[in-house]
């Protein structure tokens, strides 16, 4: 299969089942006992900052144990597998010194990513595989100031964060991924960055890529970050024409699933959720079990919430394969029609219909 | 369609506004921001932020403001209009908004490369835009060019780049008029053709402008521009103007201009010779320096009552309902007492007795003095802590202790909160325990309280029950304290039949409204009248049982038998039932509140607050015209927030069934082939007897009959409450009885216009036999339409348990989130349900009273017992079922 018909599979097979996508990267790398000179290799031997928890070189660095991660959560049941990048943009890696490697890891979190799922389509032919390039979001904003005594400060710029997320989808782009994945959306205007930076990719000639938009919740008050309730969300980045609208991160399904209830009814497009396995516990570990997981995740499929389900923080591969198990054979959320209205947003919602 | 116009926010405007663009300019942008925040607390929907000025840094100032806007939540809520004539200053805004911004705007000035351009920018940056009517050519002036040019910008936009049609908005250029040169003399009517044109022909595209352009010859006299903003919004949003740039909460009400004036506003807007004869213009420059300043409209509020001493700025203060300044002049009055308690007793208190005053002598009305209470309460808590402080400080003495309730079942409260409101303001402590409460409840808080009064509210028949209920119990448990009832459905005939003869041991009293209240308690309680007043309502109430039980007697009524032969009869031989578009029940929801806000009947509103007459003349009112306009602005004001905030989610869900009337029944049947019957609506039909010809009516004779034709009919099931109870709490937490009430008020309002403006939807598309029905809010409020939305427990269909029927066949719980108490009022309390009749012939009627024989069939039919069918159907019954007994007995 070439890229097209990747794409053209992945919206088959939306139409016709709930999408399993995987799960947490992060505690998995950390099970793998790595040490700093795992994350150096042979590339970064004498740089000079230190490196361990940059989980993304690890795509250059130990790109096997990557490969193994994608295996794992493929095994356990999931369509789509995320590329190792959450963080591959110059300003992310400006952390460790690393802005000069961006482009080569987001090329191989890609390649390796894109070789796991077309193993995995060999073998098994009507499942195919699929890979979403993740975006992640950054640590500096552009709706909140970095500076409490000035409201009006920034410590980055449009045009920067642009730049960056530009350099991070080009490759992304080039090394194979099936569709793009902008996620744990802290600030609706870093995603509007990236959501123009993919856009304007079509005009270097790049064959347009479905996107996956992916918000987070950050508490109880059911408002992103930057103070967007969730339909002003939807309505702040509906203009990408999104494959999939979504929540992740920060809260567990209990909590997550009145604003994936919103979207549900909101939007004209696929609904995708993966919360953290529940809150987390006064160690910082997640306590949900894979039943749990599973049971709850099984009543929002019930319900006709959903389209693609997966993990964030906290969950495993055996988390994965228990959803995979708890929503199989019922039916996908059914995609409404909305009818048109001009709709604007500020942190809420505004129609004019 | 008509729908609600979407303020834009015109004042942080830099090439509008002086005041502004000095501030800006000075980098004063906390001032600045203040002026945002303003226009967004006065309604404005959208704020408009325009730099364009020579002298400024216009790029950087964008930047500044919006990022400094995003750090204001109450700010940053609404959506930004970022306006610049410069594309560079717009995509510096475009940076920093992360909502969806409009973007004020773009045009084919400079050919399509660039409009293409700057289209596909706004495509990825994420905005809707405003297309000004530009050209190659350039501006355009009439009708014929800015149409021409928008439908071009329209089919470029749509199909070459995939524009989506509902994130248009054009502005067809609003130029100034009466400006002395005759070719300016049309502008104001050819922006309103373009607008009507546009919308009809370019499907989703929007209207807007910017409105102050109009009046510009008329600089320096704002009250005569504000009136031709007025005039020209009145005359543009009828043609279907969607938002425009205006000092939002600054335009006068177009019926609130004064009448000379708008004529001759009008006749230049609409380019009409005048009556009188000369050109429009230059009568309107005549009149114009009559108004200038007039009536210190120009000069904002009158503050010379600030000058005055403190007690009587207080007075002031009650009596206007002005809350700015009460709690300095609180403090400055606390600072004088001795006790702070003196200030509630002396100066609050003689304020509270002016306000008495005006309103026994009906120089003030209700919502005056609701919001009279409101300032009385914020005053009160400025003084609580320090009142809480004193050690020794003795309890503020009451006139007297007030347990209020809405009964068992019941769920409406507007009558109950406004009577516990005046008498608040009459130095009665007033304790609420608020709807639905049981009488065991009641009657132990009562105790607990020690209260001097017990009063009952209530709206549905089934209610009326549950007083007499309450009332044998406060007799059973040795109760003496005066009872008091009110609400929507009870009556004085009621209380003193049914309710009166319960209670022996203390007296009872039917309170017809609030303004009744105050002097119905004070009598009960004071020591010297209250023997007096409790004597002469008992002799009332006596009189009042003997002429009901004479009533009784002469009324005829038809047998059942006789009434059924008088059926009203339809020749159904030329008539064919329309079917509906669908069998079954179609949820309807989140239904648009601003659509519901244009079908609002207002008549209702104003009485809810006693204030009587049709609206609108009862804005012009001699006698309370002042109160409806300041309470109509209050509402208007409340609405546009309730629509922009969503304070209330309004669900409805509609239904048809195949459906043939058996005698009175109206069966449903599953579906067309009418084998399996569905479910059974049992109707009641008059007794009462009726002169040859007359037809005693039962809704199953607007059906065919089995065997006669295949019929349908429709049941609707509609809420605008979700969120009222919410809304209402926080309002009245706050000490905001006020808004509180007004809230409640409006939601009522709100799920009475979905019920019409569904029924309209099943009319002309649902069920489609009215198609060509035209919108007309005056023909929707008088009824002038084909078919009738009847509900259960109203006259047609006084049974309240049909409702049961109805939430089972429209799934109404799932589909809507309403449902049932055990009375059958409907949860949330601003809820409609009924059945649909389209028969031409259907209508309206009253059941009227029913007899022995018929109470008994409908028993049989509804497999109820006939004490049970008693019951529920108490107030219709023509005859007293415990007499009936003793005399079988």
């Amino acid at each position: 299969m070439n890229r097209t018909e990747r794409i053209a599979a992945l919206k088959a097979a939306a139409k016709t089942r709930i999408l399993i996508l995987d799960g947490a990267w992060g505690a998995m790398i950390q099970r793998k006992g790595l040490t700093e000179a795992d994350f150096r290799g042979e590339r970064f031997k004498h740089h000079t900052v230190q490196l361990k928890g940059d989980n993304d070189i690890l795509c250059l660095t130990r790109p096997d144990v990557i490969a193994e991660l994608h295996d794992a959560y493929f095994a356990a049941g999931a369509d789509i597998s995320e590329t190792n990048t959450f963080s591959s943009t110059v300003i992310a890696q400006a952390d460790y010194a690393l802005e000069g490697a961006v482009r080569d890891i987001n090329l191989a979190g890609a390649r390796i990513a894109r070789a796991a799922a077309d193993r995995w389509t060999e073998r098994t032919p009507d499942k195919p595989r699929f890979v979403a390039g993740s975006i992640g979001p950054l640590n500096r904003m552009l709706s909140m100031s970095s500076d409490v005594n000035d409201p009006g400060a920034r410590s980055v710029t449009f045009d920067q964060v642009y730049d960056a997320y530009l350099e991070q989808v080009r490759a992304l782009h080039e090394g194979g991924v099936d569709l793009f994945l902008i996620e744990t959306i802290t600030d609706t205007l870093n995603c509007k960055a990236a959501i123009k930076a993919i856009l304007d990719l079509e005009d270097e000639g790049y064959e347009p890529l479905p996107i996956w938009i992916s918000g987070t919740i950050t508490d109880r008050s059911g408002r992103t970050l930057s103070g967007q309730t969730v339909e002003a969300f939807w309505n702040s980045v509906k203009h990408a024409r999104p494959f999939a609208i979504g929540l992740n991160c920060a809260l567990g399904a209990e909590l997550m699933r009145p604003h994936i209830a919103e979207l549900a009814r909101l939007t004209d497009t696929l609904v995708a959720a993966y919360p953290n396995a529940g809150l987390p516990n006064a160690f910082g570990e997640y306590d949900e079990t894979p039943d749990q997981t599973g049971c709850m995740l099984h009543e929002w499929a019930e319900s006709g919430l959903v389209n693609i389900l997966g993990g964030c923080c906290g969950t495993t591969p055996d988390h994965i394969a228990h959803v995979a198990e708890a929503v199989r054979g019922l039916a996908p959320r059914q995609v409404p029609e909305r009818g048109k209205a001009l709709r604007l947003a500020g942190l809420e919602p505004f129609e004019l219909a | 369609m008509r729908p609600l116009f979407v303020n834009i926010g015109e004042r942080t405007n830099v090439t509008g506004s002086a005041r502004f663009r000095k501030l800006v300019a000075d980098g004063d942008y906390p001032a600045a921001l203040a002026v945002a925040r303003q226009q967004v607390e006065a309604g404005a929907q959208v704020i408009d932020v325009n730099m364009d000025e020579g002298l400024l840094d216009s790029k950087r100032a964008m930047t500044t403001f919006l990022n400094l806007i995003a750090a204001e939540p109450d700010i940053a809520r609404v959506p930004i209009m970022i306006d610049s004539s410069k594309w560079e200053v717009i995509e510096a805004g475009l940076k920093c908004v992360q909502g969806k911004a409009i973007v004020n705007s773009i045009s084919l000035k400079e050919g399509e490369a660039k409009f293409f351009d700057q289209a596909r920018a706004c495509l990825r940056y994420g905005a809707a835009v405003v297309v000004m009517a530009f050209d190659e050519q350039g501006q355009a002036d009439t009708a014929r060019r800015k149409v021409e040019i928008c439908e071009r910008a329209y089919h470029l936009l749509t199909e070459k780049i995939g524009f989506p049609a509902e994130d248009i908005i054009f502005d067809p250029n609003i130029f100034a008029v009466a400006t002395g040169i005759e070719e300016h003399d049309n502008y104001a009517v050819d922006f309103i053709e373009a607008t009507r044109l546009i919308k009809q022909i370019l499907p989703y595209a929007r209207v807007s402008g910017g409105v102050s352009n109009v009046s510009f010859s008329f600089r320096g006299n704002e009250p005569v521009r504000r009136a031709i903003h007025s005039v020209f919004l009145y005359h543009a949003v009828a043609a279907g103007m969607d938002m425009g740039i205006v000092n939002a909460g600054d335009l006068p009400l177009y019926d609130d201009i004064d009448p000379p004036l708008r004529e001759a506003v009008e006749d230049v807007i609409l380019n009409r010779r005048p009556k009188a004869g000369g050109s429009a213009t230059e009568r309107l420059v005549d009149l114009a320096p009559t108004y200038k300043g007039a009536k210190g409209q120009d000069k904002g509020p009158d503050l010379a009552w600030r000058s005055a001493p403190v007690a009587q700025r207080l007075t002031h203060a009650l009596v206007h309902g002005i809350t700015e300044f009460i709690e300095a002049d609180t403090e400055e009055a606390r600072l004088a007492a001795q006790r702070p308690l003196h200030v509630i007793e002396g100066p609050l208190m003689d304020g509270m007795n002016v306000v008495g005053d005006l309103f026994g002598a009906g120089k003030m009305f209700l919502p005056q003095v609701v919001k009279s209470a409101r300032v009385m309460k914020q005053a009160v808590a400025w003084l609580m802590p320090f009142m809480e402080a004193e050690k020794e400080g003795a309890p503020r003495r009451a006139a007297g202790r007030i347990l209020m309730a809405t009964v068992k079942g019941d769920v409406h409260d507007i009558g109950k909160n406004i009577v516990g409101v005046v008498l608040q303001c009459n130095n009665y402590e007033v304790i609420d325990l608020g709807v639905m409460v049981p009488c065991d409840r009641i009657l132990d808080e009562a105790l607990a309280h020690k209260v001097d009064i017990v009063g009952l509210s209530g709206l549905i028949t089934p209610s009326l029950d549950e007083m007499v209920f309450v009332a044998g119990e406060m007799e059973r448990r040795g109760f003496a304290i005066p009872l008091l009832i009110g609400g929507a459905t009870t009556s004085r005939t009621h209380t003193a039949v049914k309710i009166e003869p319960a209670y022996r041991r203390g007296s009872t009293t039917y309170v017809q409204d609030a303004s009744r209240a105050v002097s119905v308690v004070s009598g009960l309680l004071s020591p010297s009248e209250r023997d007096r007043h409790q004597a002469a309502t008992r002799d009332e109430y006596v009189r009042i049982r003997e002429q009901f039980a004479r009533s009784q007697e002469v009324k005829a009524r038809a047998s059942l038998a006789q009434a059924r032969v008088s059926r009203f009869s339809i020749d159904w031989s030329d008539y064919e039932p329309p079917r509906p578009g669908f069998v079954g029940a179609r949820a309807f929801g989140p239904y648009d509140l601003a659509d519901l806000a244009r079908h609002i009947d207002w008549t209702p509103f104003f009485a809810s607050w006693e204030l009587v007459g049709r609206f609108p003349a009862i804005l012009d009112d001699d006698v309370v015209g002042k109160a409806a306009r300041d309470l109509y602005a209050d509402a208007r004001a409340m609405l546009d927030r309730i629509i922009a905030e969503r304070w209330f989610e309004a669900r409805g869900v509609a239904g048809f069934w195949p459906a043939n009337a058996d005698g009175d029944d109206i069966v449903l049947y599953t579906d067309d082939s009418r084998g399996t019957e569905l479910a059974r609506l049992f109707t009641l039909r008059q007794q009462m007897a009726k002169g040859e010809g007359k037809a005693n009516l039962a809704l199953a004779d607007f059906v065919a009959p089995v065997g006669v034709k295949p019929d349908y009919v429709g049941a609707f099931a509609v809420t605008a409450g979700h969120g009222e109870l919410e809304v209402a709490k926080r309002f009245r937490d706050a000490g905001d009885d006020y808004s509180a009430i007004l809230a409640t008020a409006l939601a009522d309002r709100l799920a009475e216009a979905f019920a019409e403006a569904l029924h309209r939807k099943v009319r002309t598309e649902l069920w489609g036999y009215a198609p060509d029905e035209r919108f007309d809010i005056d023909a929707l409020v008088t009824e002038r339409y084909r078919g009738i939305r009847p509900a259960p427990g109203y006259p047609a269909q006084p049974d309240h348990t049909e409702k049961a029927t109805l939430f089972r066949l429209l799934d109404a719980e799932a589909n809507t989130g309403m449902g049932l108490t055990e009375s059958f009022a409907m949860t949330p309390p601003a809820s409609v349900s009924g059945l649909y009749f389209a028969h031409p012939q259907a209508h309206y009627f009253g059941v009227g009273k029913i007899d022995r024989d018929q109470v008994a069939d409908y028993a049989r039919r509804k497999g109820w017992d006939l004490a049970t069918a008693e019951r529920w159907l108490a107030p219709i019954l023509n005859y007293d079922p415990a007499r009936v007994r003793e005399a079988a007995a």
